[in-house]
């Protein structure tokens, strides 16, 4: 299989304010301006496709991926509905759709297409999908997360995407849709007083920030078991993003990684992050390798500290 | 104005499938039947429900899922296309629902009263969810009476099912203050599953119920357990040990349903009435209803 051709990633998260009320606080100032820029780039990008993986819409029957070639309704989140309605129209890529679950399908996936009027969007792919393609400008396909989907599965549904990018030859821009830490304050608050709900998400989402920075994607992908238990509330079995992220952008370590903003959302950690494909750092992390196809012999790391 | 009361407490599971197997008009998918023991149950519970004297359905719905607080549905229609997420090849259902605003304010308000965070959901855009709709669909497919939707806390993702437990229960006890204010004669409506383990595929004819099966034998063995308890009149007992029974079988009660409508009434010692235990997509899934009055109390099943 040739390789898929991911010209960027994004990770951003589902709650409405950057959408809504960007005005309400600094913080949703800064998330919306990061959307903006990641708007902008994907304009100016040469890509055929968004593929929008969001934590917000769970799936039970295997992985969905929607298929409705104009879907259009107005949206209301369950929490936000008071932060007023969200009517959207977008366009989907499906040929794409369909070489996707015929690609997971060959990968031993459960997998099906979804087309149907009014078929309820859920609310971080109508955030994500009206802030960073607003004018529908490149068509976009949207994947579920599957509830019972751990480890093993999100990786090959990741992989069965490259596999789709590849036959088709399209270039994509891959987008996950998760909060960092998803702890919400269980009480409504002034927006200009929101914050991270505990010191301990704060570290953790700035520790996870500092990978992305150093572009450690697939360390992430590592680690997401640990996330999960630290600053993951337990709505569901594991927390993916990180695995479907690495998966379907090549899992390795070689990416520029650029935060460009980091808020609390009601609360949770809120951030917008951009990795490149790159060939630069090659080598240079702590847990990567030199070569992953051939042992090139120690890289005596523990030497290379001492005095 | 005379107290008002609850008339009847219903587990109603909201499977879509059910609604699916009905083929009403308001559905667009088309089905040949199926879950017919869970259907049958059902609809003779419709039929007694005729048979009562009520002002309005309430129901606390898993599929309305908030984190900050508990909200109230609080416009007098909602009219729209509902589509469900999980199983959009089953269920595609145009409502046409009223709601008691009157009566969703004053629970709001008792439940701020007694310390719970609420909200009143006001946008007209918000689409009811599809566990209120299957459920109702079922009880009252004529739709002729004002329904109040009230949303699950997700109190077990933030903190424990213990602490589900204690704040649905803290939940219906305003609520059954209010209704007592308000005069007005309720049927509460505690819509979910009992055990909630799903199969992951589904056959290319969904209503084939040569496949149709418990997911596991613990989930029915844990399921049965609950029965016993209804029966025997022991609902106390039953939400003392529903955190275990939630873990142990991943299920619905997890959104604090069965807790709120028990504790609105009291935690009867009578025995529940049994119209129909079936699985759905491997899910354990029971048609139950508390009569408070023992003249019309009866022995179903
Ligand atoms: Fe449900």
């Amino acid at each position: 299989m040739e390789d898929a051709d991911i010209l960027f990633g994004i990770y951003c998260p589902p709650h409405p304010q950057p959408l809504l009320s960007p005005e309400a606080s600094d913080g949703y100032a800064k998330l919306r301006q990061a959307y903006d820029t990641c708007r902008e780039r994907i304009e100016n990008s040469d890509a055929d496709l968004i593929i929008v993986y969001s934590t917000t819409w769970p799936s039970i029957i295997g992985h969905q991926i929607q298929a409705h070639p104009e879907p259009e309704w107005v949206h209301v989140d369950d929490d936000f509905h008071y932060l007023g309605s969200m009517p959207y129209k977008f366009k989907m890529d499906v040929d794409f759709a369909e070489c996707l679950r015929d690609s997971a399908k060959e990968r031993g996936l459960h997998s099906r297409t979804i087309a149907y009027e009014g078929f309820p969007i859920d609310t971080g792919s109508v955030v994500a999908l009206k802030l960073l393609n607003p004018d529908n400008r490149i068509p976009a396909c949207i994947v579920s997360s599957n509830m019972y989907a751990n480890r093993a599965e999100t990786i090959v549904l990741g992989k069965s995407i490259r596999d789709a990018l590849a036959k088709q030859g399209k270039k994509a821009i891959a987008v996950v849709v998760s909060s960092l830490s998803n702890r919400m304050f269980t009480e409504h608050i002034d927006p200009t007083e929101d914050r991270i709900h505990s010191p301990k998400d704060d570290e953790w989402n700035r520790k996870i920030l500092e990978f992305f920075a150093d572009g450690r994607l697939e360390d992430l992908s590592q680690l997401s078991r640990e996330i999960h238990g630290q600053i993951r509330v337990q709505k569901v079995v594991a927390y993916k993003p990180a695995w479907w992220m690495a998966a379907t952008m090549g899992q390795h370590n070689n990416y520029q990684g650029e935060v460009l903003a980091y808020e609390a959302l009601h609360g949770s950690g809120g951030a917008v992050v951009t990795l490149t494909p790159s060939s630069g750092s090659f080598g240079d992390k702590e847990f990567d390798e030199d070569d992953v196809e051939y042992y090139h012999g120690d890289r005596d790391v523990l030497d290379k500290g001492m005095l | 104005m005379p107290k008002g009361e609850i008339v009847l407490g219903c587990l109603a599971p909201h499977p879509p499938h059910v609604v699916y197997a009905e083929n009403p008009d308001q559905n667009e998918p088309v089905s040949e039947g199926g879950w017919e023991t869970l259907r049958w149950g059902y609809n003779r519970l419709a039929r007694k429900l005729k048979t009562i004297d009520y002002d309005a359905l309430v129901i606390f719905t898993p599929h309305w899922q908030t984190y900050i607080g508990t909200h109230f549905l609080g416009l007098p229609e909602f009219k729209s296309k509902s589509v469900d997420p999980v199983f959009p090849n089953i269920f595609r259902y145009n409502y046409d629902i009223k709601v008691d605003v009157e009566l969703s304010e004053i629970m709001r308000e008792k439940a701020s009263e007694h310390g719970i965070i609420t909200k009143m959901m006001r946008n007209q855009d918000f689409r009811v969810d599809y566990g209120t709709i299957t459920s109702c669909h079922m009880l009252n497919p004529d739709w002729d009476k004002p329904i109040v939707t009230i949303s699950s806390n997700r109190n077990a993702h933030y903190y424990s099912a213990e602490v589900m437990n204690e704040q649905a229960a803290a939940l219906g006890r305003a609520c059954a203050e209010a209704i007592e204010e308000s005069g007005k004669k309720v049927v509460l409506i505690s819509s979910h599953s009992l055990s909630h383990r799903h199969f992951v595929t589904e056959s290319p004819l969904p209503e084939d119920m040569s496949r149709e099966h418990i997911y596991n034998h613990s989930q029915y063995v844990w399921d049965m357990k609950l029965v016993d308890l209804m029966r025997e009149g022991k609902m106390r007992e039953l939400i003392d040990i529903l955190p275990e029974f939630t873990e142990q079988t991943i299920a619905e009660t997890e959104a604090g349903g069965l807790t709120w409508m028990m504790s609105a009434m009291g935690f009867p010692q009578y025995s529940a009435e049994i119209y129909g235990y079936q699985s759905v997509i491997g899910t354990g899934n029971l048609v139950a209803a508390w009569d408070p009055n023992a003249v019309t109390r009866e022995i179903v099943l």
